[in-house]
């Protein structure tokens, strides 16, 4: 018996489930939707969290647009709700600058990252695995909990006198480390570095925790070329995680030596009203060196879970099995390993050494190859298939859109010659809000429609969802492709009101234009909304297998269970691709389908070189044969 | 129910010794990056060199570190043949070897400022090595806190697996916060 005592003093909560049988362990309101275990749960509050700071984020972005557009106008309703943030109903500039630093730190850390590996990730690694929970449910939680008060933090830095941080989510010292040099770069810095630090253990624990589920939890028969590309691509973005992350904290720990302790690790030669600072020898590349180590896998991290997303769509409702289900994997894992050598595409005009620039290049453009084999796979899976345009499938193919068109834009960045003139400018605004800010939003919409009644046992309303994909596209591709001109044309980024200058002034209609289309898209995700909230508690009620899909999560119930499946886990026979599978008599065989019930669909290359299956089968074959002669 | 147990059983101490690992790996990188930076920027010019001698404090820091490493090898060892006074003699002197070697990295840092290389220097590389040893005895307090939790288990009655699981993650973390050290000290020496 010692081995029970020690289950139930260590992970009290999914072995409990496992011998349920045992009796029901109290469920009280704090322990089933607050202080949960349940990778299910916490993968609800992720979501919810994400959506949440997702809508505040936006809202940021509508005001600074308001900005851009009206410069000279005053809308007394803005001094009404931000005080003294819009004195005579014109945004201050500190608080314009306020605005696009926490819109960007929120939508790539708080909405992208962990809103969306942290819903995914929970809910599918488990279920598309056959595990009862994650490796330590009691650090997923605390996963959740740091990332919520990383959160709470964030945004408390609005309530603040000096308001929130202002030196972009890039937090480039000298502005981010001395905390005279804007008002943000006060107590707003200081929250900052503390929100993201939270931010950081949240995402640490989170991914170390996906790690040990995917490599030591797996049910019988799943071995790792049966596993489903989006646990590819979360284990993948996991693994990023946790050798990137690291290097943030490292820096941001030098950072706050600097500010609060005298060192001068990124200081050096600063006059503040006319006098030295006596920091001195210090080095602010250095900054932008550990930093986008971390930043550029970051996008990565970003990006990966969408695509993985994305593929388990578009394999679903095209009918078909992914095209290059190995070449996709190693295309993950190609990206996965050069994404951590090409940081210095982000630097090429800090006066780095030609040579070292010429390398950045080449590392960055290899790039592109693993991507543009993921862009043909999808485009390949698509042809021909059979298509079902269900919202989820629609949002899959917008991002496959918005891969390409910002894709091809980062192929000009990357040439450092070409981006002498593209950096900082508008043309980095639309390359990244395309490739990574739509492309990945699009892979969160789908996953979100897709695996909503495995979330909530309920289905959303169709029409809306295709009001709010075409609103969404359309108005993604309003936004930001003007900008693409905007920045050949030399448009900086980040500045208050650039149409003041003479040379810029003609490019006030197109933030007007811009502006309008960004309101267009912020209303459009009221229908979302408005469906999302709707449907969880007056949907229609699902039914088990809705999408006619393969994998493990679909054989679970749709009540949700501590453990996920009632009995014994399934065992997997099969890959998760087995869409339209020729002699089959359905268009989808689960993975769960031993190959002994599907004669009639086997292929040679299914039994891996197990010659007794083969032979089996053969015989079988004979068989029939005889049996269609007489 | 009969066989299930059993499985959970090794499912769920083996994952979270993963975890472990999994932790030291991004602790190590964490470290790596430091180190980079270093390199980054003491390769900037010779004025933001290492230009001062490590003290010999961290030397007997590293006697002391390796020799802990082998007291709770071989409390480990008397653990796996259930001799439990002598599994907490070893952690016991492994806690005071631990303790002992802070007192002499702090020693360190009251020689440094001696020779007036100070934390807030003009020349970050010396900041930097506050930093790695600072850091470091984040790590060293980590450690000595699994240790204290593979203590407080040796003196409860409690199954002998989960005994055996505190000693070995306390272990391979030690060892890690172990050889953390020496990388960091032959990484100082070579650019001194
Ligand atoms: C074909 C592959 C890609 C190439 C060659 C590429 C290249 C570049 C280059 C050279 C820059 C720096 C521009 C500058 O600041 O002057 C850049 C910026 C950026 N890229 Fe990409 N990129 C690619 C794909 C991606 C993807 C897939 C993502 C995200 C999922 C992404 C996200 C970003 C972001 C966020 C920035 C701007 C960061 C900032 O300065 O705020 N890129 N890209
Ligand atoms: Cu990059």
């Amino acid at each position: 018996m010692a081995t029970l005592t020690l289950n139930d003093t260590h992970t009290a909560h999914h072995d409990h489930a496992a011998h349920g049988d045992h009796g029901h362990h109290k469920e009280t309101f704090l322990n089933k939707y607050v202080f949960s275990q349940d990778h299910k749960m916490i993968a609800k509050q992720f979501l919810i969290t994400g959506i949440f700071m997702g809508v505040v984020a936006m809202t940021l972005s509508i005001l600074f647009r308001i900005q851009l557009a009206y410069p000279d106008e005053s809308f007394p309703l803005l001094e009404m709700l931000l005080g003294k943030f819009a004195p005579e109903g014109r945004l201050d500039p500190n608080f314009y600058l306020s605005l696009v630093t926490i819109h960007g730190t929120i939508m790539v850390f708080f909405v992208l990252t962990a809103g969306l590996s942290g819903t995914f990730s929970n809910l599918l690694i488990p279920l598309q695995l056959g595990a009862r929970d994650m490796a330590s449910p009691f650090m997923n939680m605390l996963s959740y909990w740091f990332f919520a008060t990383a959160s709470v933090i964030m945004l408390a830095t609005f309530f603040i006198e000096t308001g929130p941080a202002s030196s972009g989510w890039t937090i480039y010292p000298p502005l981010s480390a001395l905390p005279k040099a804007m008002p943000g770069s006060g107590l707003g810095m200081t929250m900052w570095l503390i929100s993201m630090v939270l931010f950081v253990a949240s995402s640490l624990m989170g991914g170390i925790n996906y790690v040990s589920t995917v490599l030591n939890m797996r049910t019988k028969g799943m071995d790792l070329w049966k596993m489903p590309l989006t646990i590819w691509a979360f284990f993948l973005t996991a693994i990023v995680g946790i050798l990137s992350f690291p290097v943030l904290v490292a820096a941001v720990v030098l950072l706050i030596f600097d500010r609060s302790f005298g060192t001068s690790f990124y200081l050096s030669d600063i006059y503040i009203a006319g006098q030295a600072l006596p920091n001195e020898g210090g080095s602010p590349v250095l900054w932008q060196h550990l930093f986008w180590f971390l930043g550029h896998p970051e996008v990565y991290i970003v990006l990966m879970p969408a695509l993985g997303i994305t593929s388990e769509v578009i394999a679903t409702n095209a009918r078909k099995p992914i095209f290059g289900y190995h070449a996709m994997v190693y295309s993950l894992i190609g990206i996965t390993i050069l994404s951590f050598i090409v940081w210095g595409h982000h630097m090429f005009v800090t006066g780095m050494n030609p040579f070292l620039g010429g390398v950045f290049m080449i590392t960055t453009l290899v790039i592109a190859v693993p991507s543009a084999v993921k862009t043909f796979n999808y485009l390949a899976t698509l042809w021909r298939g059979n298509i079902r345009f269900t919202p989820a499938m629609l949002f899959a193919i917008g991002l496959v859109s918005f891969f390409i068109s910002g894709g091809l834009t980062g192929i000009f960045l990357g040439n450092a010659a070409l981006d002498i003139n593209l950096h900082d400018t508008y043309f980095v605004v639309a390359h990244f809000h395309l490739v990574m800010g739509s492309a990945a939003i699009f892979g969160m919409l789908s996953g979100i429609y897709h695996w909503f009644p495995k979330m909530f046992g309920k289905m959303m309303d169709a029409k809306l969802g295709y009001l709010h994909f075409w609103l969404t596209f359309i108005s993604a591709y309003l936004v930001f492709f003007p900008m693409h001109f905007m920045g050949l044309d030399g448009v900086p980024r980040r500045y208050y009101a650039f149409t003041e200058f003479e040379s810029m002034s003609e490019w006030l209609s197109v933030n007007k234009f811009i502006t309008w289309s960004a309101i267009l898209g912020a209303v459009a995700q009221v229908a979302f909304l408005y469906n999302f909230v709707y449907s969880i508690f007056w949907g229609k009620k699902t039914v088990q297998n809705p999408w006619e899909s393969t994998t493990l999560e679909w054989t679970a119930p749709v009540e949700h269970l501590h453990g996920n499946w009632p009995g014994e886990i399934p065992t997997v026979y099969r890959w998760p691709y087995d869409y339209s599978k020729p002699g089959a008599d359905v268009d989808f065989i689960p993975q769960t389908t031993p190959l002994s019930e599907t004669m009639s669909s086997n292929l040679p290359h299914d039994f891996e070189g197990n010659e007794e299956s083969e032979r089996i089968q053969l015989d079988w074959e004979k068989e029939n044969k005889k049996e269609l002669v007489k | 129910m009969p066989t299930y147990p059993q499985e959970t059983d090794r499912y769920s101490l083996q994952p979270k010794k993963f975890i472990v690992w999994l932790f030291m790996i991004s602790s190590f990188i964490f470290f790596a990056g430091l180190t980079s930076g270093f390199i980054v920027y003491s390769g900037d010019s010779l004025a933001k060199q290492l230009n001062v001698k490590m003290p010999n404090a961290f030397i007997y820091s590293t006697i002391l570190v390796v020799a802990s490493s082998i007291s709770l090898q071989w409390a480990y060892i008397q653990t796996k043949r259930s001799n439990f006074a002598k599994q907490r003699l070893g952690l016991w002197l492994t806690i005071a070897l631990g303790v002992a070697f802070t007192c002499s990295q702090l020693y360190g840092w009251v020689v440094l400022t001696g020779l007036g290389a100070f934390f807030t220097s003009s020349n970050a590389s010396i900041s930097f090595v506050y930093v790695f040893t600072l850091f470091h005895i984040l790590h060293i307090v980590a450690g000595l806190i699994l240790i204290i939790g593979a203590v407080i288990s040796s003196y409860k009655a409690v199954p002998n697996v989960l005994n055996i699981f505190r000693m070995e993650i306390s272990i391979v973390f030690w060892h890690f916060v172990d050889i953390l050290w020496i990388y960091l000290y032959v990484f100082l020496l070579l650019n001194q």
